[in-house]
């Protein structure tokens, strides 16, 4: 059948030649209605249609204003006028002239008057007080149509006043001889009990006597009603039981007219229909759920499964079986069905066995097992629904064991449909139910990105209806949590806690008294088994909510506590730090109030990727003698090159530490910035060296919170704070080819932690070096003297020439120093870039100085810097063509002749691959490479003209390269022989 | 209970729009582009059956689609009914449409719109199924087809005419047409009181 449906519908594309088809001869293409398909088929745009509708309307409202339009007419142009609303265009004034027809028209044109109606106007339109007559009449008329045409409106939409007027009149139709009239007439009443349910309460009885129709339609009918019924009261209509029973299993036996059977199936929607209700009977009650076992068994057994809706019979009955008191015979013949529906090839049925699937699991979780594989197979299915249905699953028997797994597949599936709002809407309500239980069972095994993925997955997305009503969900459990037994959750599962309650407990401030939230944090750090990277997340958190005065109070309690002489033996400097922040804003409206803006919460944040907010600070710190950036890799170089002590341990922990402290520093205004500047690290920094190594861990620590926190530092700075202040120290001598490590993009809104702290180390890994000058920060109430600055290298003096001078203004600055607050404004901090030039090439240079400055009060102190630029920092490519390098080469005295080893390379001459290596880190120019034999050119930065020159020229020589070098220079080709060898033993 | 029935084309052209609750005229717009923008990124070899965009009522709300050639039938339901049952609707709906149009194709639907909705009034009344056997529905709209013809001997005659013809308020068409007996005796399925 439906073979022959497709068919003839695929013949469409001969669309316009309308009379060539059956069904198309009844068209008369010259009316009006096939003028308007034809205009609107042949356009192409959405702005003609709008065009052509807009005419089209012009011209209905014209004729339907004509008196001389007859209602056969009217007729015509109403089904205009419903094609131009389906479309999407306003007809109005057509309404009124589509309840004329209804009034006025013969039958069918009243019928179409009727339907216009029902398509254009709604229950609370006014103009429908105009057909309430009409209905009336219709309703008494003796035309069975007519009736039936107004009992199809009436249920379709009726004013809720008028239905006293006509209700009489619809309960009398309840016992009209014909059949179809007393169906329709039911279920106008259902209707009616469902817009009004207190008009129809007295005619309960008689929804009984249609259910007791002798006409098996009508009694269909009436179950919608009892359906409705039962479900919202199933202990009045427990008699009911015992008919539902004998109903259902007269149709399961094949009692109706075969009239009712389809596909051979007996009255298949009737059946759907009956289970339904048995399923609400027998819920929850033994001696009903017993009335109906066996024919719930003989439904089962009788649908076949050989059509479609046989299966409809079997998922009903299955869920039934599951619904009512459980029997477990019956309960195993339906896990068996499930089981035949799950395993099914059929898509549609693979969706109903999971959706079964997921209903009997929450009586027993076993049932999912013998399934375990389709369903994994089912989590990978190309159908999205399918995915979805197999996670509703998954969540319902989630547990301790797996949740952490399922945790996982959910966010896995998030973040490919983030498309899809209503998966994420449904995924994230099932993450948020679950972490809860991950959090308190797996705690604090498990690994970090799960909960940083639970924050982000809280964090992100647009700020609409759900993803508020999820925020206000986690923050209303988290709340009742904290106020049960805290002792056993574990740490990580706290920081959570904290974060959330922090950033969103705005979100409940209405309907709680604001100090709530304060006060069990509060409690939180008052408890012993708290740990202290917990107590810092909470101080956060204190620190976000601190807006009310009630908080406020309740924080300066806190800090107060915190500072005393109980915690300030503390050694953890980062929460004593907080502790202070906190104090602060708690004593300071005008602060809090820029600190922490109310409307902040939403804006994204934009972290300056560049740091381009630094470029003040760099040029000071380049103009104090500081040393350009270097990546981490060109540091190793150099201290193996210069054969000085070994750094490395602490390599790590180096960068970390600085950072931290140099963010202590800006907001408690602590330290010494005797500290932060690091002189070269060989000789008077031994000891600082020392000191951050012992502390590493807790560092560390101070680090992640820093940024792990979501916006933490970022929030401060849209506050109108200082930057952060960190040199990152681009030079002009640095190497091309490498920008710092600063390739992150933007990051994009609130993503907490790790992105971060990938960030964070980043962006910190530049202050690890030994010898990079750290002058990083000028709290504005530090002068900087630049008292001389001297070249320390032994064997090359040169003299520095300072030749441009830049001042930058910078921003009002707002520091919070240690007590008492002191804020600056508009004080502007010059920046000083200085560029040295030196006047004789050189292949190493070493860059000392002193800096002294003075605070306010203070004694002048000082600084000493050095640093050590190599000769990978002064190397240029060359560009000569080959002739001139031949010029070249012949007037140049000093020379070097030297074998290197050669880079040998799978898919590479060994020569080209030992060229290609040198050019890659040394910057070399490759002339020419003929045969064996390779020329390259390279020069120096400084010196007269475009830069001393260096030659090689290389051959190959057996497993060798043999290399001559040529320069003006005398100690370049040493130096660059001696790196080329470098470069080539990394490869 | 059945909320929406829709009908578009492969285009997202409206063929067909029954709504049983009651939207605003742009909300009815944006559920028929929101159900289309669904329906049609389904592949030919997905499930049937869809969770309800957000404008019919999230959750709660099922889309079950078929799709026959350049048209996709969409019906909107919520958890009261059952999918399979609604699916197999689907297809009542489409087979009498096709007996009723002798070889239905999308053309029918368009010219014939009304029709369309009378054939779908039998079947389903204020978003309740009324009657899904095909047979039943066709006896039903073959009742009214019956006054069509009747009434198409006077809209044979030239336009001035019938004009003419209304005006002399002639005696009118047929009353009381015989829509067939159509109840069907059940006689010992009703033993309960």
């Amino acid at each position: 059948m439906s073979d022959v449906v497709e068919k003839t519908l695929s013949a469409l594309p001969s669309l316009l030649s309308l009379d060539s088809q059956a069904g198309a001869g009844k068209l008369s293409p010259s009316s009006k209605l096939g003028n308007l398909i034809k205009g609107i088929t042949e356009l192409t745009s959405k702005h003609e249609e709008e065009k052509l509708i807009k005419k089209e309307l012009e011209s209905i409202k014209e004729q339907v204003a004509s008196p001389n339009t007859t209602m056969r007419q009217m007729k015509e142009i109403m089904v205009r006028a419903i094609y131009c609303e389906m479309l999407g265009y306003q007809a109005s004034f057509s309404y009124i002239h589509a309840i004329k027809l209804a009034q006025q028209g013969s039958v069918l044109e009243k019928r179409v008057g009727y339907l216009a109606v029902s398509l254009f106007l709604n229950e609370t339109d006014e103009f429908l007080l105009l057909l309430v007559n009409t209905v009336l009449k219709d309703l008494q008329s003796t035309n069975l149509i007519e009736v039936c045409m107004a009992l199809t409106v009436v249920s379709q939409m009726f004013p809720k006043d008028m239905i006293p007027a006509i209700l009489p009149v619809v309960e009398e139709k309840l016992t009209h001889p014909k059949e179809i009239i007393r169906r329709k007439a039911v279920l106008a009443l259902y209707k009616f009990y469902l817009i009004a349910p207190n008009q129809v309460q007295h005619i309960h009885s008689k929804f009984r006597k249609a259910l007791c129709d002798k006409d098996p339609g009508v009694m269909t009918a009436s179950l919608h009603i009892y359906l409705q019924l039962i479900k919202e009261n199933p202990e009045s209509y427990k008699d009911l039981t015992g008919s539902m029973v004998t109903i259902l299993r007269q149709v399961v036996g094949g009692k109706l007219p075969l009239d009712f059977n389809y596909h051979s199936v007996p009255a298949p929607w009737l059946q759907i229909q009956l289970l339904r209700i048995l399923a609400y009977l027998g819920k929850e009650d033994q001696g009903t759920s017993e009335m109906m076992y066996d024919v719930l068994e003989e439904s089962l057994r009788r649908a076949e499964m050989n059509h479609n809706i046989t299966y409809a019979i079997l998922f009903e009955c299955v869920k039934t079986i599951y619904t009512v008191h459980p029997k477990s015979q019956l309960l195993e013949k339906a896990a068996e069905c499930i089981g035949n529906f799950v395993l099914s090839p059929k898509i549609n049925l693979k969706y109903l066995g999971l959706k079964a699937l997921t209903y009997v699991v929450q009586q027993d979780a076993n049932l999912a097992l013998p399934h375990q594989m389709t369903i994994i197979e089912c989590l990978d299915h190309s159908d999205v629904i399918i995915k979805r249905e197999t996670l509703e699953l998954l969540f319902r028997i989630t547990n301790a064991q797996n949740v952490t797994v399922i945790v996982e597949k959910m966010l896995e599936f998030l973040r490919l449909t983030c498309d899809d709002y209503s998966t994420i809407d449904l995924v994230g309500k099932v993450a948020e139910l679950t972490m809860n239980s991950v959090f308190s069972l797996g705690g604090d095994v498990m690994q970090p990105d799960i909960p940083n993925n639970f924050l982000r997955l809280l964090a992100e997305g647009v700020d609409n209806v759900e993803d508020r009503q999820l925020r206000l969900f986690a923050v209303d459990s988290y709340v009742s949590l904290l106020q049960g037994v805290t002792a056993k959750l574990p740490q990580r599962f706290l920081q959570v806690i904290s974060w959330v309650l922090g950033e969103y407990s705005y979100l409940r401030e209405e309907e709680s008294d604001p100090g709530s939230v304060m006060r069990l944090l509060a409690r939180l750090l008052d408890q012993r088994h708290t740990s202290t990277e917990t107590r810092s997340w909470v101080l956060g958190a204190m620190t976000k909510l601190c807006s009310s005065p009630v908080s406020v109070a309740l924080a300066r309690d806190v800090c107060e506590r915190y500072l005393s002489s109980l915690y300030s033996g503390s050694l953890n400097t980062v929460l004593r730090q907080k502790a202070q922040e906190l104090m602060i804003l708690s004593q300071d409206t005008k602060l809090r109030a820029r600190v922490l803006p109310a409307e902040g919460r939403l804006e994204s944040l934009e972290v300056d990727s560049s740091l381009s907010f630094l470029d003040g600070y760099v040029s000071e710190a380049l103009a104090a003698g500081a040393a350009p950036y270097k990546s981490p890799h060109q540091r190793q170089e150099d201290l193996v090159q210069e054969k000085a002590l070994s750094l490395e341990p602490y390599g790590l922990s180096l960068p970390v530490s600085l950072s931290s402290c140099s963010i202590t520093d800006r907001l408690t205004d602590r330290r010494s910035p005797t500290l932060l500047s690091m002189s070269s690290g060989l000789s008077g920094n031994s000891t600082e060296l020392s000191h951050q190594e012992g502390s590493t861990t807790l560092k560390l620590e101070g680090v992640k919170r820093v940024w792990g926190k979501d916006g933490y530092l970022a929030q401060q700075q849209s506050a109108g704070e200082t930057p952060t202040p960190l040199v990152e120290l681009p030079n002009p001598l640095l190497s091309p080819q490498s920008p710092p490590s600063q390739t992150q993009k933007p990051s994009s809104g609130l993503e907490p932690d790790q992105e971060k702290r990938q960030l964070a180390s980043s962006l910190f890994v530049g202050l690890g070096s030994h010898n990079s000058v750290c002058l990083v920060r000028l709290p504005s109430t530090v002068w900087l003297f630049i008292k001389h600055c001297q070249s320390a290298n032994q064997s090359h003096v040169f003299k520095a020439l300072f030749k441009r001078f830049y001042i930058n203004s910078c921003q009002s600055i707002s520091c919070i120093s240690g007590s008492p607050l002191k804020e600056v404004k508009g004080h502007s901090v010059s920046v000083c870039l200085h560029t040295v030039v030196m006047k004789r090439a050189s292949v190493q240079v070493e860059l000392a100085g002193l800096l002294s400055y003075q605070r306010p009060l203070g004694q002048p102190q000082a600084a000493q810097f050095s640093l050590s630029l190599s000769l990978k920092h002064f190397l240029r490519p060359l560009t000569v063509s080959t002739g001139d390098y031949g010029k070249m080469w012949l007037s140049f005295s000093h020379d070097l002749k030297q074998n290197l080893r050669l880079v040998t390379t799978e898919h590479q001459e060994p020569l080209t691959a030992t060229l290609d290596a040198l050019k890659g880190k040394l910057h070399l120019h490759v002339v020419d490479i003929i045969g064996s034999e390779g020329i390259v050119a390279c020069r120096l930065l400084q010196g007269p003209g475009q830069g001393q020159p260096c030659l090689l020229h290389c051959r190959v020589n057996a497993d060798s390269l043999a290399v001559w070098l040529r320069s003006p220079v005398p100690e370049l080709p040493d130096s660059l022989l001696y790196h080329c060898q470098k470069a080539l033993t990394e490869t | 209970m059945i909320k929406a029935i829709l009908i578009f084309n492969n285009h997202g052209k409206p063929r067909l729009s029954k709504f049983y609750e009651h939207y605003s005229e742009d909300t009815e717009q944006q559920i028929i582009r929101e159900t289309f923008h669904l329906v049609s990124k389904r592949d030919e070899n997905v499930c049937n059956f869809l969770e309800g965009g957000m404008l019919i009522g999230g959750s709660e709300n099922k889309l079950i689609c078929r799709h026959y050639a350049t048209l996709y039938f969409v019906f909107c339901v919520d958890s009261s009914e059952s999918e399979l049952g609604i699916l197999d609707l689907i297809q009542v709906f489409v087979e009498t449409l096709d007996k009723c149009f002798e070889n239905v194709c999308e053309l029918d639907l368009i010219f014939h719109v009304d029709k369309v909705h009378n054939i779908l009034a039998e079947m389903v009344m204020g978003g309740m199924v009324l009657e899904t056997n095909m047979n039943e529905i066709i006896t039903q709209v073959d009742a009214q087809n019956k006054m069509e013809k009747s009434e198409a001997g006077i809209a044979g005659a030239p336009a001035r005419a019938v004009s003419a013809v209304k005006n002399m308020n002639l005696p009118e068409m047929p009353r009381n047409i015989n829509i067939g007996d159509i109840s069907i005796k059940v006689p010992n399925l009703l033993s309960f009181k």
